[in-house]
């Protein structure tokens, strides 16, 4: 029996996770992953307006946010069965391809880059040399010795006020860190310059989504920012695109190769075995034929053989979670009785459902969108995964990892940015052409069902809507952090967080840096993934008469 | 003289020039309802205070899309507020230290800064089976509440979730979900909103900064100069209004004309904010503007009092 260390809260993600590892030789042997908080959104939706959903569940995530209303109207959309015109297609696009650049720096800049990166080695390195480094690996618009010059002075006056804030009490000079000093001070002026960046990044949502977070501009039918599609507006939304997209070229990238040579062992660490895209960014109504990220599944690493994916062979098991027992069940079917209870890591110990596809625990996100793409020979994403591991001098199977996750992050934020200008044109034609239209009408039905499935910036996500007397019947969601992070199953099948933990080296338990790198390389989102329904109040909500 | 010339130097180093800096103090001061005198003492806030303010923020039942609002404040942009304005000792989604780390911080900063911390809640309170349903380090958000809240100089609870309960305590409140001063019983300054405006919230820290006291409250915790007037009294669709111009549809041309959305279900006749005015995003736009009708959000119990969402009030 090994030492056992938790670690709780996991910090620099979204929501409440608690990790417990345990560790024999200097090497992870077991892991657990569980979600530590329950709200109850699907039994909240009982018996509402289907219309509303989105505005509900688009409050399980202000990281992601956007995503699950996209997923929400997709799936009401199915139901009461009504297609949605090119422009509003062309818009939910663009708001994606906004969220993803967004999403992916923040989370490699600001959520993940200091398990990588020691901000305190930092004032030690010489700005000479570091703005020479930085001219060497990156094409970075502002650099140069005087600039790293001030950003050093920056943080040591930060140090020396003595109030070290967010920074305080980490993992300095833990001996994993490998980066010299001068690569750590260039990545900390990056970092900063990250933070500017992503508050004009997510501007892009507010030009056609009213604000970020939590977007306001779609509706079951289409869009109604139909006022903002005026020239003003799409160059406002074209200007912050590039200026994001040049940083993401010019410096996410050069900073994750940069990065990533003094890591590689890490491409045989953190590896998972089955990927599951739902695929998304379609390009006319038939899908999946038309989906720019491509749906498909990889069972055993084999990329030879991309399977087609079929939702009905998506269930939930709760075996392990705080729930009542029952058989797993497809979401459709979903029922979820809350029963809370001890930390008990052979029984009982996440508020999170233990989703499998064909019964197997499959990782989602951007390392599964990247391999089916991969495996199905998408020109754009063979072209950068080939180069960067010619770049990197690795194999193509060192994506099975921490560093091919982190990597697939970079890599289709580049694909998915540069998709967005095509879009922008498309959207510009129309218009051209006098084609403004970005609503269909339709009736609520008495009847109906429906799900909608995207692939967003943290993975698969689907939603399952039953609509009954035209109000809500029933409504399930899973999400990508519950197929990440989730618990073992009934066949005892751990989650990929779980799988993707075993062997991790730990040079000190006190200090379990390693662990945090491979979780936050899943950029772990557990508010999202926990929304679910409560026993003893199993009521159906009356709706207001008005 | 010598710090503000500094100060100018390190902005534009940033690429923020003199002149839109001070756009944006004299946009603050204007949104905090002060006199345009009072201009050059908003700069003085963001220049360079000694001691920084020592900032607390715990996260509870929520999406953390209030703090993700927060990162996208402008002058300050984010890094100078962490850097230079606050001294965020507490904050889960960005520190650095995990685990018992964390904790540790946590319990340090409360003990050094007792009474003199800025505490700021975001996310609602389970309460049902003694909080079971919210954990951080084997402790409930309850117990965590409890224990930090009343040590505070004072509680500002960011968002719906903290100031009401938010979307968790919409009907049947599954888990029991309230807002932080109900659950615990102490008062708190509200800055609702799902999410809130950041201006909303750098706007108080500088009220406080400024004048060395939290800006004044309306019978529901929140601040005047952002919450005094309807959405509606300030919409800029209001004539529509006036005029009997509606949208009836999405898509239609009323709606590509900009019609009044009331109609829709706009409830910016009874959501007190200053949406219209500040806008969000820098200013970039706000639901109305985007064709879409006001939620209410800023208004307590907003998820069951203002829908149906799509029907007329």
């Amino acid at each position: 029996m090994g030492n056992r260390i938790t670690i709780d809260p996991i910090t620099r993600i979204e929501g409440h996770l608690r990790i417990e590892v345990e560790v024999e030789g200097g090497k992870v042997k077991d892991a657990w992953s569980s979600g530590q908080m329950f709200r109850g959104i699907e039994i909240i939706l009982q018996g509402r307006d289907p219309r509303d959903a989105q505005h509900f569940v688009q409050r399980s995530c202000g990281v992601c946010t956007y995503t699950h209303a996209l997923a929400s109207v997709r799936a009401v959309e199915a139901a009461v069965n009504v297609t949605i015109p090119p422009n509003a297609r062309l818009i939910r696009n663009l708001l994606h391809g906004a969220q993803f650049q967004h999403d992916h720096l923040v989370h490699f800049y600001h959520l993940h880059a200091l398990d990588w990166v020691d901000i305190v080695s930092a004032l030690k390195a010489d700005p000479a040399k570091t703005a020479a480094l930085a001219d060497n690996v990156s094409n970075a618009s502002v650099g140069g010795t005087a600039y790293y010059k001030s950003v050093q002075q920056r943080l040591q006056t930060f140090v020396d006020s003595g109030q070290l804030g967010p920074f305080s009490n980490a993992y300095w000079g833990h001996p994993a860190y490998k980066l010299p000093a001068e690569a750590n001070l260039m990545a900390a002026a990056h970092y900063i310059e990250a933070l500017k960046l992503q508050a004009r990044t997510a501007r892009m949502h507010a030009v056609f989504g009213a604000k970020n977070p939590h977007l306001q501009s779609l509706v079951v039918g289409g869009v109604t920012c139909v006022k903002d599609l005026t020239p003003d507006r799409i160059a406002e939304f074209l200007y912050l695109w590039k200026e994001t997209q040049e940083f993401v070229n010019n410096v996410y990238v050069p900073d994750l190769l940069a990065v990533a040579s003094f890591y590689k062992d890490w491409g045989g660490i953190g590896g998972t075995t089955n990927f599951l895209a739902y695929g998304d960014l379609p390009a006319s109504e038939k899908e999946p034929e038309s989906l720019y990220m491509p749906r498909g599944v990889v069972f055993k690493r084999d990329l030879a053989k991309v399977g087609d994916v079929n939702q009905e062979k998506i269930t939930e098991s709760v075996i392990h979670s705080w729930y009542e027992e029952g058989s797993p069940k497809h979401p459709y079917k979903g029922e979820t009785k809350p029963k809370h209870g001890d930390y008990n890591t052979a029984g009982k110990y996440s508020w999170l459902k233990a989703p499998r596809y064909e019964g197997e625990s499959c990782e989602v996100g951007p390392l599964a969108r990247v391999l089916v793409a991969y495996g199905k020979g998408h020109p754009e994403i063979k072209k950068l995964v080939d180069d960067t591991v010619k770049k990197l001098d690795i194999p193509v199977t060192a994506l099975f990892s921490t560093l091919g996750r982190t990597a697939a992050r970079a890599l289709e934020t580049v694909a998915i940015g540069n998709a967005m200008e095509g879009w922008v044109n498309e959207l510009v034609t129309n218009i051209k052409n006098g084609d403004t239209k970005t609503y269909t009408a339709w009736q609520m039905p008495e009847k109906g069902m429906g799900y909608g499935l995207n692939d967003v910036a943290r993975g698969a996500l689907g939603h399952w809507i039953e609509i009954e007397n035209k109000k809500i019947k029933n409504y399930q969601y899973v999400v990508p952090s519950t197929w990440n992070l989730g618990p073992r199953c009934e066949k005892g099948k751990k989650g990929p967080v779980e799988e993707a933990l075993i062997g991790t080296p730990i040079a000190d338990p006190q200090k379990p840096l390693e662990v945090l790198r491979t979780v936050h390389s899943f950029d772990p989102c557990i508010a999202c993934a926990v929304h679910v329904i409560d026993p003893q109040s199993n009521q159906v909500y009356k709706i207001r008469v008005v | 003289m010598e710090k503000e010339k500094e100060f100018y130097d390190r902005l534009e180093q940033r690429g923020v020039s003199r002149r839109d800096f001070m756009k944006y103090c004299t946009f603050l001061t204007a949104t905090m309802g002060l006199s345009s005198s009072f201009v050059p003492k908003v700069a003085e806030v963001f220049a360079a205070p000694k001691q920084r303010p020592p900032v607390v923020w715990l996260h509870f039942g929520e999406c953390t899309g209030c703090s993700e609002a927060l990162l996208r404040t402008r002058y300050p942009y984010i890094d100078d507020l962490v850097l230079e304005v606050l001294s965020i000792e507490y904050h889960e989604t960005i520190m650095a230290a995990a685990g018992h780390q964390a904790e540790e911080q946590l319990h340090s900063a409360i003990k050094k800064y007792e009474g003199k911390f800025i505490c700021v809640v975001e996310g609602a309170v389970a309460t049902k089976f003694d909080g079971a349903y919210g954990k951080i380090g084997g402790k409930t958000f309850l117990q965590i509440a409890k224990d930090v809240c009343p040590k505070a100089a004072a509680v500002i609870a960011i968002g719906t979730c903290a100031s009401y309960g938010g979307v968790q305590a919409a009907s049947p409140n599954p888990g029991g979900y309230k807002g932080v001063g109900e659950a615990i019983g102490i008062k708190t300054l509200n800055i609702p909103g799902c999410p809130p405006n950041p201006v909303n919230f750098v706007g108080t820290v500088v009220n406080y900064l400024l004048l060395g006291k939290l800006p004044d409250l309306d019978n529901l915790g929140r601040p005047m100069f952002a919450y005094g007037q309807t959405i509606h009294d300030q919409c800029p669709r209001r004539s529509h209004f006036e005029n009997n111009e509606f949208v009836l549809e999405f898509g239609s041309k009323e709606a590509q004309m900009g019609y009044c959305l009331y109609k829709m279900g706009c409830r910016g006749p009874e959501t007190y904010n200053n949406c219209p005015l500040v806008k969000f995003n820098d200013g970039t736009s706000w639901p109305v503007e985007a064709g879409h009708p006001c939620l209410g959000c800023s208004e307590p119990n907003f998820w069951d009092k203002m829908s149906p969402f799509y029907q007329e009030m």
